[in-house]
């Protein structure tokens, strides 16, 4: 880069790189391709410093610093992946392995649930060395359809917590007590539904290790299958929110937020979330409807039902002539759905009787 | 929107008006809470203490239908103060000198009796607004959805329009388009004015460009709209074609609606779903769902995005552009060739400037936001800037008028009416979605605590509501959201059709019904 010699380095890892001021160490790191290890960590939030995975040694500093909060500065030797910080990281992963009921979750629990369980992989930390007292109460009793509270598997890494504060302005989240005792909860301990919680799930697709977990998509962890994602738009409101769909075979799963979606950038509400299921739902019209001489609708084919139609719009055409006919397009359907209403009106009638849902 | 979505982290004044964005456009509220929390000042105009009202540093609580008495006092206000931005009124508009003369008489003092907003609280929103380096407005239904529905938005543009709050990053008038494709319906010309991007029917230049597209000159006179269409119903229109729109449940005025659609010789639905107004239809296609097409969308800062099928649609479900190119065919109508969705969005980008720079496979690879004019334009995030399309930035002189009907002793509650967060619309996808019904078991009425004594009425009991179009029951909710004297109630469920209620009076411009303001009578059953 033509600046590079103007803006301020840094050495990492024995290599001198530039960094923007401003940036953390943690950042830098990262835009350099150095792989350090976070639970706490999530890039929409700001950084919290909670779980010390992101510990590195800085030359001159007595004990690993946390990279996610450190500042650079100009000149700073930075070592990210040592054998005493990666001992640190080995012992940190042991210890809160040993607190969790279980390491292993299900993929379907949510977007970043597999944080922990990798992690713990990499660091080979299933040792037992601090087995004992975990920390934690589920909260089974809350009946909510849509969000689990295992927090026997929560770490305290307080991304929940964040997400909601920082990224919804909801602050629905709180903890109570201190330390080992640190408990995950809403105001007055009780159900989420009676909290300020909007069951947007941001906090389920954040926590790392399926402490939270999507209810709906976790419904389906019998169906068989690799688990697909497919990049689409929500279906409801304007805002336009990039969204993954999960599916197995033909059977739709879940919904997963988008990191990267340009409207949303990783937000979702409650219906993009969760609203998701009425595709597959018993009630969709599968085949085609005519109404019979009972005056009923009863079911027919596509060649029935299209002549039909055809012959039905000839009819008024030719008999109250082509100001008789008019078009009304969906707002809720795709542009290939507009452009043909207004060209099947305009085409066949040669009038702009056509309009869509937005007066109303 | 003139300006993109990420633009409403820039702000240093926001000002809301009728839009309850927490609950009917959730994820862009979290950018408007994160620039509140980052120093911004937010104005909120609603009759309801809605969620934006309670982070609101000037909350004005206004009347139902007195938006542009409001506007009048605020804009009146800014220029008494002398914060109109004279370099953007003298380099950028026209009609400045009549609506600053214009605007002279609408003193806060002469909009408090009409808002029921003090006029002390006017002058702060005015003074907020007027001094902000970047102030943006948004708005949505509670704007549009009255018989002045026009005024109130050209209202908001003569206060973007003085201030010079249009056109620069952070600014903007900025309606959030209520739809997923809402904005596409038009983009596509499924419009009795526009052919596909806003090229007027009634230019003969146009009639003449798109002859050969529909192999027929078009009519060189603008179509009714939908509301319009349908009081024709039986009487000039005799058949009709609904594609995915559940007008009974949606539409005022419910029970003459459904004896339009009755009246026809032939009704054809397109949908999902056997919703109340395909039950009334003579054909029913089923058409693929969301998650089962693949398509194209554009959102309310006019981002152009491509949808995508992730699996097989039920039974024989068919796409709607083939069941409408079918339809068309079987008539004889030339130009439904169409063997995909790719060749359907094709043709509109050909045809419409705004889209020219697009076609498939580069929505594939992207999303850009209109006008793209050509193949290597990167999209135009920020409207207006520099430059207005259509030369100057034009003031209107705008009159306060009162809604199509107000409270009287037979009717002397305000009625206005909304969405709730769980539910969307009429529920044809949110009531079949499990776990929604958790949040929101059913219908309720808002009112005010006090009027809920005063009434007679208990919470979570019935009450009967009137008005000079019908009758409904509904439950009860005490809930001081709702000011006193005016009640709140969704659309969404059918078994609480307030739908057969509105219907009082629609703008004379938009046909838009005034599904935000009508005067009921709430009564113990």
């Amino acid at each position: 880069m033509s600046t590079n010699g103007t803006r301020p380095t840094i050495v990492l890892d024995g290599e001198k790189v530039a960094f923007t001021p401003g940036e953390t160490v943690y950042e830098a790191a990262t835009r350099h391709g150095k792989d350090i290890p976070t639970l706490c960590y999530d890039p929409r939030l700001e950084p919290f410093g909670g779980c010390r995975l992101c510990v590195v040694e800085i030359e001159g500093a007595r004990t690993p610093v946390a990279s996610c909060t450190a500042q650079c500065q100009s000149g700073m030797d930075v070592r990210t992946r040592s054998a005493r910080v990666e001992v640190h990281r080995r012992t940190l992963m042991e210890m809160l392995a040993s607190e969790n009921r279980e390491v292993e979750v299900d993929e379907l629990t949510s977007l970043a649930s597999q944080e922990m369980t990798e992690l713990v992989d990499r660091y080979e930390a299933r040792t037992g060395r601090f087995e004992g007292r975990q920390s934690g109460a589920s909260r089974p009793d809350d009946p909510n359809p849509f969000i689990m509270r295992d927090y026997d598997n929560c770490i305290s890494c307080y991304r929940c917590v964040r997400v909601c504060a920082e990224q919804e302005g909801d602050y629905a989240i709180s903890v109570k007590g201190r330390g080992f005792d640190t408990q995950i909860t809403v105001e007055f301990d009780g159900h989420l539904k009676e909290s300020a919680c909007t069951f947007c799930g941001q906090c389920v697709q954040t926590c790392p290790t399926g402490a939270l977990g999507d209810l709906k998509a976790l419904a389906h962890r019998e169906v068989e299958g690799e688990t697909k994602k497919t990049r689409t738009v929500c279906p409801y409101c304007g805002v336009g929110c990039s969204v993954d769909l999960l599916t197995r075979g033909n059977q739709l799963i879940g919904v997963q937020p988008a990191m990267d979606g340009p409207a949303n950038l990783g937000a979702l509400c409650v219906k993009g979330q969760f609203a998701f299921d009425f595709i597959q739902h018993p009630d969709r019209l599968a085949h085609p409807l005519v109404r019979g001489e009972d005056g009923e609708l009863h079911e027919a084919g596509w060649d029935e039902a299209l002549d039909r139609a055809a012959e039905g719009f000839l009819r008024v055409r030719e008999r109250y002539g082509r100001h008789s006919v008019y078009g009304v397009a969906s707002g809720r359907a795709p542009h290939e759905a507009a452009y043909t209403m207004q060209k099947f009106i305009r085409g066949g009638f040669g009038t702009n009787y056509i309009d869509n849902c937005s007066r109303a | 929107m003139s300006n993109p979505l990420e633009d409403m982290e820039k702000p240093d004044v926001i000002f809301c008006i009728g839009t309850n964005m927490t609950e009917c456009h959730p994820v862009a509220a979290t950018r408007l809470k994160r620039a509140i929390a980052n120093g911004a000042k937010l104005i909120t105009a609603d009759p309801r203490r809605i969620a934006l009202a309670e982070l609101a540093d000037v909350y004005l609580p206004l009347r139902v239908g007195s938006d542009v008495s409001l506007l009048l006092a605020m804009a009146h206000v800014i220029h008494r103060e002398g914060l109109t931005d004279q370099g953007f009124v003298e380099g950028r508009t026209t009609e400045a000198e009549a609506f600053l003369k214009h605007i002279e008489e609408f003193t806060p003092e002469w909009a408090e009796p009409i808002t029921e907003v003090p006029a002390a609280d006017i002058e702060r929103a005015a003074l907020l607004y007027g001094k902000a380096e970047r102030g943006a407005i948004y708005y949505t239904l509670g704007i549009t959805e009255h018989i002045c529905g026009v005024d109130n938005v050209q209202s908001l543009c003569n206060l973007a329009l003085m201030t010079g709050n249009i056109g620069r990053e952070g600014t903007g008038v900025n309606p959030m388009r209520g739809q997923n494709n809402i904005q596409g319906a038009g983009d596509c010309g499924a419009l009795p004015n526009n052919y596909p991007g806003f090229q007027s029917v009634l230019d003969p230049a146009y009639q003449e460009k798109f002859a050969p597209v529909y192999g027929r000159k078009v009519d060189l006179e603008l179509g009714p709209t939908k509301p319009r269409a349908l009081e024709a119903c039986g009487d000039g229109i005799h058949a009709m074609i609904i594609n995915g729109e559940n007008t009974v449940v949606s539409d005022p005025e419910r029970h003459h609606c459904e004896e339009a659609l009755k009246s026809l010789d032939q009704l054809v639905v397109i949908d999902i779903f056997l919703t109340e107004t395909a039950e009334l239809a003579d054909v029913v296609f089923p058409a693929t769902a969301w998650g089962e097409t693949d398509g194209v969308q554009t959102n309310t800062e006019r981002r152009v995005q491509r949808l995508r099928k992730a699996v097989d649609p039920p039974g024989e479900a068919m796409p709607d552009w083939w069941i409408v190119s079918q339809i068309a065919r079987r008539m004889g109508t030339p130009g439904f060739d169409f063997r995909s969705a790719k060749d359907v969005f094709n043709e509109l980008c050909e045809l419409s400037p705004i889209y020219a720079g697009l076609d498939w496979d580069r929505i594939d690879a992207g999303e850009y936001q209109w006008p793209v004019p050509h193949r290597d334009h990167p999209g135009t995030p920020i409207l207006h800037q520099g430059v207005f399309e259509n030369g100057r930035g034009i003031f209107k002189l705008i009159r306060y008028r009162d809604p199509a009907e107000v409270i009287s002793d037979e009717f002397p509650v305000w009625l206005t009416t909304g969405r709730r967060l769980p539910n969307y619309h009429t529920r044809t996808q949110t009531g079949r979605a499990a776990g929604i019904d958790y949040l929101a078991p059913g219908e309720r009425l808002e009112i005010h605590p006090e009027d809920v004594e005063d009434w007679g009425l208990e919470d979570g009991g019935w009450a009967k509501m009137t008005s000079p179009r019908g009758c409904m029951m509904v439950k009860v909710e005490a809930n001081a959201r709702s000011p006193r004297g005016t009640v709140f109630t969704s659309f969404s469920f059918n078994d609480a059709p307030v739908n057969v209620l509105t219907g009082g009076g629609y703008d004379p411009i938009t046909d838009t019904a005034e599904l935000k303001v009508c005067p009921v009578r709430v009564e113990r059953p």
